[in-house]
């Protein structure tokens, strides 16, 4: 550990924007060592991935580095900010890779992928031919891809999301770099996936002594793979240390923060006797495969069969990986979705309703999406996308009334109201979610679908979204279904959870005995891969 | 991933979005020179043949094929029948200005209507109405206009009708692209939970956030129509003689080309910057519209 192999001595970088000059990164400086992972930690806009990419040259033309990034693993040092760009594109790829977070948009769609593994090979070392195939074979034999000679044939969208990003990995890998740059890699990928591409990397890190460089907003996995981390906040460090001393001694506030940002405490039981809200029995969506003339089209069943109630108050929560079919069970519960089986709310027996006669259920059922920037149309203000609800079943209301009722909606999720005028992009992602909840309460529902809500938000916003939902449960007396994948939101806010795989429940019933002694194999899956760090805790 | 830090800048007082796109296009320096310029070329048309002392039709008999020169009066010269070229070009750009227009204006409303009915509805709806445009497209456009003249003879309405009828083919196709891919957005779903009905869906949700890549289409259609329609005037379907279109002093003058070069450098500055400050004012509505851009 004696000799860097990358320092990043004193690193600023500014983006020079119309409106002025935007500071990224201030005054960084950081080591890493050969064979070491150091975490780089951080929320979105700390400046932790521009650092990154300032080390491979890849900064957008705004962008005026200053500093020293000094990189030991040639024969002599030099620095990255200065040096050719011919020796650049050699250090690059040779010396040290990069691996990003959305495997999916990072390899060609168009080609195979033993052809892109192959340009790599040939654009950096001597092998041609038939011997840069065999060498592509090996390699994603390496990252652990079954049946590596047929998969060279494949073309990505033939690959899940974890194999994509294991032939990332693979290309990465091709010419032994001696650092690798990991930005966020798992955060695209379902929690079983994420322990299995996170095992593959250690693996691969003491086979080939390589030094990792790792990106993320996730100090869980931080706390189990990193060596060193370095905490990051408006682009500059706060913290640095060792990953034990860290974890057991935080320093600064911002870091407790971030180790403290795990959602407490536990929903608080509804009486016995409060009667069922939503109910559903058998239900089923299937969805229509590729139609063809003259033979009976085929389904995909994506829901299949599910049995659930949820009393009044209450928050069930909804559990699986992608693909599980839990989104598609939350819209068919609202009749957003064509499906099959009974479901009744409150009394009111929904399936079969059509379109007219669902509309004054409506506002009594609401959903909250996971996209903050998806779930809002860009081209309204944001008190018109929180009355529109009102237009519809509030038509008689008058244009102040409306607004009052808006004001109040904002206010309830601890917005200004003075907001109202202005249009989504102006808002953060936390921001945005309050706007969707605010726009599904503005109807005061008594149902509430929560599909996913702080998948998309960094941890210190999740902690106060969630914070939030619980306080307007109280409040309004509403019931939740809670779509989510992370265990320890759900754990936070249900009464009950339903663990789905592949469109059937695997595993259902009261939160703390689900999680206190989870039955079913899968379930004890999902739990090891989400607790990793609770164990090492 | 996103923070929860502090938004832009504090003006909480509300303006609405055409004064916001109003404000911002008048920050774009390309397109408020177009528009100005657009302003005078229609002025110029709609009252420069007022202004000038000749008539459309009143021959010179003094002045044939003289180029350009203040004595005589003539400011961009005369044609071959001693005609005064600037009096015919401001009447001709009321023409084609007026066949843009209109044309244009058809086109948007039917093309997009349609196009986000269309790529709302889906399925087998979409299929036939998209099977329809198809149907029209095959259709010669030349035999459309002829058959409308032998049904309804001459008449310059019918040629503002034949290119609507032809021109909001491209526009519905585009349009339906576009909300095939917004209806899937989420905003669109949370419209349905709130139980928004279908048509206001449509033109509340659907069309303004398909606005950018219509507006573009729509500076390219305007040109298109110019040409179109001078098009049908070369071919003897358009306007007749002595009414004319910058389309027809054009083809007019490309004959003339080596005797009387201002025949055809005339009208076709008129039409060429017509067309470069469309594109510019396209460009800068469209930046202008979309709330992202500030």
């Amino acid at each position: 550990m004696s000799q860097p192999l990358l320092e990043i001595d004193r690193l600023r970088v500014d983006f020079d924007l119309p409106g002025g000059t935007v500071t990224a990164v201030k005054d960084l400086s950081f080591t890493v060592h050969a064979g070491e992972t150091l975490a780089l930690v951080g929320e979105s806009g700390s400046g932790k991935s521009v650092s990154s990419t300032a080390a491979m040259r890849l900064l957008p033309e705004l962008a005026r580095p200053d500093g020293a990034i000094r990189w030991h693993g040639g024969q002599q040092p030099e620095d990255l900010l200065l040096v050719g760009a011919k020796r650049m594109r050699q250090i690059r790829g040779n010396e040290i890779s990069m691996i990003f977070q959305e495997p999916m948009t990072s390899l060609n769609p168009l080609h195979r992928i033993g052809r892109q593994i192959v340009e790599v090979l040939t654009k950096h070392t001597a092998l041609r031919g038939s011997a840069a195939r065999e060498r592509a074979c090996s390699l994603l034999e390496q990252v652990g891809i079954p049946d590596p000679e047929r998969r060279l044939g494949s073309y990505p969208h033939e690959l899940s999301g974890g194999q994509r990003q294991r032939v990332m990995i693979a290309m990465a890998l091709a010419c032994e770099p001696k650092l690798l740059i990991a930005d966020e890699p798992t955060t695209a990928l379902d929690v079983t996936v994420q322990a299995q591409i996170l095992s593959l990397l250690k693996d691969l890190q003491q086979r080939y002594g390589m030094a990792i460089l790792f990106i993320t907003h996730d100090l869980g996995i931080v706390r189990h793979f990193a060596d060193r981390v370095c905490v990051m906040q408006q682009g500059e460090r706060v913290e640095s240390g060792p990953t034990a001393e860290l974890f057991a001694d935080p320093q600064h506030a911002y870091t407790r923060m971030l180790i403290d940002a795990e959602p407490r405490g536990r929903k608080a039981p509804v009486p016995d006797q409060t009667p069922l809200l939503l109910e559903a029995h058998d239900l089923r969506v299937r969805f229509p495969m590729k139609k063809r003339l003259f033979r009976p089209a085929d389904y995909f069943e994506a829901v299949r069969g599910i049995d659930l109630s949820v009393k009044r108050g209450q928050t069930l929560g909804i559990v699986g990986e992608s693909g599980s079919g839990k989104s598609t069970l939350g819209r068919a519960l609202l009749r957003l979705l064509e499906s099959r089986g009974d479901i009744r709310f409150d009394d009111t027996a929904l399936d079969g309703l059509d379109t007219a006669a669902m509309r004054p259920l409506r506002s009594r059922m609401q959903v909250v999406f996971q996209d903050p920037f998806g779930s809002l149309s860009p081209r309204m203000t944001v008190g018109e996308i929180i009355g529109e609800g009102l237009r519809v079943h509030a038509p008689l209301l008058g244009r102040r009334e409306r607004d009052a009722r808006v004001q109040e909606a904002l206010a309830d999720v601890a917005l200004d109201p003075a907001m109202r005028h202005r249009y989504p992009h102006e808002f953060s992602g936390g921001q945005r979610q309050r706007i969707a909840i605010a726009r599904a309460l503005v109807l005061k529902p008594e149902l509430l679908l929560l599909d996913e809500p702080t998948s998309a938000l960094d941890r210190s916003v999740q902690a106060t979204v969630i914070e939030l939902l619980r306080d307007l449960q109280h409040k309004h007396d509403l019931t939740y279904l809670f779509i989510s994948h992370d265990l320890a939101v759900v754990r936070a806010l249900a009464d009950s959870v339903l663990v789905m795989k592949d469109g059937e429940v695997v595993e259902q019933g009261d939160t703390e005995a689900l999680f206190s002694q989870p039955r079913h194999t899968y379930t004890q899956e999902l739990m090891r891969a989400a607790f990793l760090d609770h164990q090492a805790a | 991933m996103m923070t929860d830090t502090a938004v832009s800048t504090p003006d909480s007082a509300g303006d609405s979005l055409a004064r916001e796109a109003w404000r911002r296009l008048k920050q774009n320096k390309a397109a408020t020179t177009s528009l100005v310029l657009l302003a005078l070329i229609t002025l110029a048309c709609v009252a420069g043949p007022w202004l000038t002392p000749w008539a459309l039709d009143e021959v010179d008999w003094n002045a044939f094929l003289t180029p350009p020169s203040p004595e005589n009066g003539h400011y961009a010269g005369t044609d071959a029948n001693g005609r005064d070229l600037l009096t015919r070009v401001f009447h001709g750009g009321r023409v084609s200005l007026s066949v843009a227009l209109v044309a244009t204006f058809v086109s948007l409303v039917i093309g997009v209507l349609y196009g986000a009915v269309a790529g709302f509805i889906g399925g087998r709806t979409d299929n036939l109405m998209m099977r329809f445009v198809d149907i029209m497209y095959s259709l010669p456009f030349m035999f459309l206009v002829i058959l409308l003249m032998v049904v309804f003879g001459r008449n310059i309405l019918l040629i503002y009708a034949a290119i609507g009828a032809v021109e909001w083919l491209d526009m519905s196709r585009i349009v339906r692209g576009q909300v095939l891919a917004l209806k899937r957005r989420e905003f669109v779903e949370a419209a349905q939970a709130l139980g928004v009905r279908s048509h206001k869906i449509v033109t509340r949700h659907l069309i303004p956030n398909a606005i950018g890549p219509v507006i573009v289409y729509v500076t390219l259609t305007v040109p298109k129509v110019i040409l179109l329609e001078s098009f049908l005037s070369f071919l003897g379907l358009g306007v007749q003689e002595p009414l004319t279109s910058w389309g027809v002093l054009i083809s007019e003058g490309k004959d003339m080309m080596e005797t009387a070069p201002w025949m055809l450098l005339v009208p076709s500055a008129f039409l060429a910057v017509t067309l470069l400050c469309l594109n510019f004012l396209g460009d800068g509505l469209r930046d202008a519209l979309d709330p992202k851009t500030r």
